[in-house]
């Protein structure tokens, strides 16, 4: 079997499984990272997201032969130590609203919202309702009021939009 | 109404009394209660309940002795709550395993409350872990009904009482101070001088040699420090770190992947393995069987994989023979049809104006995001099973009689589930996988694929609710309805309990268990003269897949009826919400309405199609009222997001309940806010589209649950102060107030009285089902490209199996 090689939550992973096996079931069920849950296996619930170079993915529909070896990958196991703290502040934002119920779709939600956060402060703006409208994670347990706070919460205590440059104009 | 939760031990002197002074007389649950002291190297307290033996019998009650489903389960429980037990430990934490399944609901965190507010222990002392299937609990182990509180609260406190009593005393003895001097908190007492001793240090010395009762007084409702605030989740931290573990997150040695390939149609069964060496030689594939069909699990092929990945390669690879399922035939229309020709003729109207309007509710899914699944372990001689039960001991009983093991030798594992919304009173996952595990020969650890959940699963059952108010002037003298419904199934474990309570006669169909519920839940809650609300069912129990799901009957109850008393207040020219107001049944109805009338500022001018509605409900031991505003106008209702059913929005709840005692209030208003994401869900948008014996939808983007661009932007939940000093029921509380008031809402906005739900039924699909054959979809293989990544699909080393249609 071939082997397939990429960085996950900061350290330099090598597995042996087949080229078209999906990322959700080489962490689950041969890394045994079990943070991203299984949902559908479509991209479609949005159980498992977690980021690759800092940005949020679908594991379950990514083969892992179409990773690089000096792919980031990141999982909710990992979240803290981008920010070296044993809490990422969207997950203190997620406890200090109480968001969970049952817990099984609140690691996807949480990769997801901070993602979110950074493209959209990328862009040098605030995240709006426009934006949270757009997140597709489901939550059967329906915490979707909570989630929509804690984003805003959170994202109060990450680093803000980036600056826009000025514009010079020449005359 | 007996309620035998409630009932004080009528056994008087008992042996040494332990009844602490430290409190106040007076206060509503500060009964006096008798417990038990265990035999034990450390301290364990249980609560009694039944004084004499004779009462410990399980009670048979008839229909006007009880008031509501709440009575029937919690007075099922009452004669095991003797087995619950406390046991603090040598580090002063108190222990207790909740005969209960934990799906978010937040009973774990309720009853941590609850134990430490009794035994003055701070939350981070007490451990509260789920039990596992324990058959001597009888019917004092079933989760549903939104009962768990109702039917705890006091066994519970009891058990604590006791325990505290028992290290009062013992304290007392080893500070040589008369016990009413001590003062206890956050798990020490302190002399009057400053001298303490910590429940860690007594454990050992307050453990008794031999079991025996004591009196017990349980603290007044001033001195509990946590019950009635707003504690956070005492698993929150597991949730948002990703380390909280769900049945398929064990390490179970060698308990590998495993799925089943599911058959075309509803029951289809698995009749012949056309390409089985094949499939056995795909990549990581260790075994394929074939599943049998039964009452209890769907079956098919399973196979078992290294991974998850190659176990839906394989079901995709698979050609299997398949035989005719139960409905094949049967599509949305055709049961409408069926259901219409079963309906109960209403009584001869009453002289009067009447109305008269028949409402369809469309099958609907029924399963949480954790997809069904169990782990299971099955030796020759012996079986261990992992998975999300909220009927374990029936479980238990049924996986050892099909395995043909005696019950003592399966244990079964009560797993913390990934939702269940009434799902999981059913154990088809566990059962299944004891069944492939037994036949293979191997632990595995088995997963439905989402597909097969929609497809294959349990949903909530499709039924016509027929409804004639009849009035004269501007008084209602009369209301009918006749509820016809697709059978629901209450035959695992539910159905037990009605049975041994004697509720109803045996029948064929199981009619009775449902006929319970319904009678046990269905209700009117205004004055409105003759009421007369009966159920019929239609098919057998396992013609479909059914369950209640968050939950049976009430919700379209509650929408056909508030429907109809919007198109009454209408007609006699009164306002909806003073409509209510003036036939409400009691004051307790109207507090709530009144509150959301304010807070939501009931009657304010809005925009053309947009509107406010407002609906009332009442289970579960409460009353609860729900004002919501809707956005009907086109350009919301035709926002475009992709492979999104948008529609029109719920832009406001505002959702005022009174659950009697609430125990934990932030757990209470989320699950009051998460009814009311159903309850939007069930009105606007969450059907299933039943065709020639199988379900169109097969994922999370095909059935549309409320999603954020469904969430109301304003969700406000008002928690009433206690009204009856008695736990009531949360669970399900929330769903039926907001679908009706939704659908009041959209009736207002739009003018179109909606008679079908959801009401995007007969809009065009958003979706191209899958197919049937493959069973489920091939996962994707560009999920870089959300990253913005775009590369090159390597070549695999998959070896290609062909596929054929069966």
């Amino acid at each position: 079997m071939p082997n397939h090689t990429f960085i996950l939550n900061g350290k330099r992973v090598t597995v042996d499984v087949e080229d078209d096996v999906r990322l959700l079931w080489v962490l689950r069920d041969v890394l045994g990272v079990r943070g991203p849950k299984y949902g559908c296996g479509l991209g479609v619930c949005q159980a498992c997201t977690s980021h690759i170079n800092g940005k949020a993915f679908n594991p379950c529909r990514t083969p892992v032969s179409s990773l690089r070896s000096s792919d980031r990958i990141t999982t909710i196991e990992g979240l803290p130590e981008r920010v070296g703290k044993d809490l990422h502040p969207m997950q203190e934002a997620w406890l200090d609203v109480d968001v969970a119920q049952c817990g099984y779709c609140q690691p996807g939600q949480i990769m997801a919202a901070v993602a979110l956060v950074e493209e959209v402060h990328a862009k040098g703006r605030k995240v709006n309702d426009a934006d949270l409208d757009k997140i597709r994670n489901v939550c059967r347990c329906g915490t979707y009021p909570r989630i929509r706070e804690a984003i805003k919460q959170g994202e109060a205590r990450m680093p803000g939009p980036k600056k826009k440059k000025a514009v010079k104009h020449t005359s | 109404m007996t309620d035998l939760g409630n009932r004080r031990p009528g056994a008087a002197g008992e042996a040494d009394g332990l009844v602490p002074s430290e409190e106040a007389p007076g206060g509503i649950s500060r009964r006096r209660m008798i417990g038990y002291l265990l035999a034990a190297p450390t301290l364990v307290a249980a609560a009694r309940f039944g004084a004499d033996p004779a009462e410990a019998a399980v009670p048979s009650l008839g229909p006007t002795d009880l008031a509501d489903l709440s009575d029937i389960l919690t007075a099922a429980a009452a004669p095991t709550f003797g087995l619950l037990k406390i046991t603090v430990d040598s580090a002063g934490v108190a222990h207790f395993a909740l005969p209960r399944a934990e799906v978010g609901q937040g009973i774990t965190t309720a009853v941590t409350m609850v134990i430490a507010d009794e035994m003055d222990l701070p939350i981070d002392k007490v451990k509260v872990t789920l039990a596992d299937a324990t058959p001597e609990l009888q019917f004092n182990q079933l989760t549903g009904g939104s009962n768990t509180m109702h039917a705890l609260y006091t066994p519970i406190r009891t058990a604590a009482a006791t325990a505290r009593g028992q290290l009062r005393a013992t304290a007392a003895d080893e500070l040589s101070v008369p016990a009413a001097l001590l003062r206890a908190a956050d798990g020490v007492f302190t002399t009057p001088d400053g001298r303490t001793a910590t429940y860690g240090s007594l454990a050992e010395k307050a453990a008794v040699r031999s079991t025996r009762t004591v009196k017990t007084q349980l603290k007044s409702a001033a001195s509990l420090r946590y019950v009635g605030t707003e504690q956070k989740r005492i698993d929150a931290r597991a949730s948002v770190t990703g380390t909280k573990e769900f049945a398929m997150d064990l390490d179970v040695p060698n308990a590998l992947p495993t799925m089943v390939c599911r058959p075309p149609k509803i029951n289809g069964k698995a009749l012949a393995i056309l390409n089985a060496p094949d499939v056995k030689a795909m990549p990581g594939v260790t075994d394929v069987v074939i599943v049998p069909h039964n009452q209890f699990t769907p079956g098919g092929v399973a196979v078992r994989a290294k991974t998850f990945g190659q176990c839906f390669d394989a079901v995709r690879a698979l050609n299997v023979k398949w035989g005719g399922g139960t409905v094949d035939d049967k599509s949305s229309a055709s049961v409408l049809a069926d259901l219409k020709k079963s309906e109960i003729p209403l009584t001869p109207a009453l002289p009067g104006t009447t109305i008269d309007e028949t409402f369809i509710f469309n099958f609907r899914p029924g399963d949480a995001l954790e997809p069904n699944c169990a782990v299971a372990d099955v030796r020759k001689d012996r079986a261990e099973i992992w998975s999300s039960l909220k009927s374990p001991i029936w479980a238990k009983q049924q996986i050892a009689l099909a395995l043909g093991l005696a019950p003592e030798k399966v244990a079964v594992h009560v797993v913390e589930g990934g939702g269940s919304f009434g799902r999981h009173l059913f154990c088809d996952a566990a059962f299944e996988a004891a069944s492939i595990s037994q036949k293979m020969g191997k632990p595995v650890r088995l997963m439905w694929h989402r597909t097969d959940n929609f497809r294959q699963g349990r949903s909530h059952p499709m039924a016509i609710s027929r409804v004639r108010m009849t009035r004269q002037g501007s008084n209602v003298i009369a209301v009918d309805q006749r509820h016809t419904g697709v059978a629901c199934d209450f035959t695992q474990g539910l159905g037990d309990i009605f049975t041994s309570l004697d509720t109803s006669q045996p029948g064929q169909n199981f009619l009775q268990f449902s006929e319970t519920v319904f009678t046990f839940t269905a209700n009117v809650p205004y004055q409105f003269g003759a009421v007369s609300q009966l159920l019929n069912e239609i098919y057998t129990f396992n013609t479909f897949n059914t369950s209640s799901v968050r939950n049976v009957y009430s919700p379209d109850v509650a929408t056909s009826t508030e429907l109809m008393v919007d198109r009454v207040a209408k007609d006699i020219g009164k306002d909806a919400l003073q409509f209510r107001l003036d036939n409400a049944k009691d004051d307790r109805m109207k507090a709530v309405m009144r509150t959301v009338a304010q807070a939501g500022n009931w009657g304010r001018t809005m925009e053309a199609g947009t509107a406010q509605g407002i609906a009332i409900h009442s289970e579960y031991k409460g009353r609860s009222a729900c004002l919501v505003e809707i956005d009907c106008r086109p350009q919301t209702v035709n926002r475009k997001i992709r492979e999104a059913y948008t529609g029109p929005r719920v832009t406001k709840v505002t959702y005022a309940v009174d659950v009697g005692l609430p125990i934990n209030i932030l757990g209470l208003k989320a699950q009051i806010m998460g009814g009311a994401m159903d309850g939007i869900a069930q009105a606007l948008t969450y059907g299933l589209h039943l065709e020639k014996g199988s379900f169109l939808e097969g994922s999370w983007d095909d059935a549309h649950y409320t999603r954020q661009w469904n969430t109301p932007p304003e969700v406000n939940v008002i928690v009433m102060p206690p009204t009856t000093g008695e736990p009531g029921g949360a669970g399900e509380f929330g769903v039926g107030t907001t679908m009706a008031a939704v659908a009041c809402a959209y009736y207002r906005a739009t003018g179109k009285f909606p008679t079908e739900f959801p009401i995007n039924q007969h809009e065009p699909l958003t979706f191209e089902p899958f197919p049937t054959v493959p069973p489920i979809p091939a996962s994707p293989v560009d999920g870089l490209g959300r990253a913005g990544i775009k590369r090159p699909r390597k070549k695999t080393t998959k070896k290609k199996t062909t596929h054929k249609a069966g």
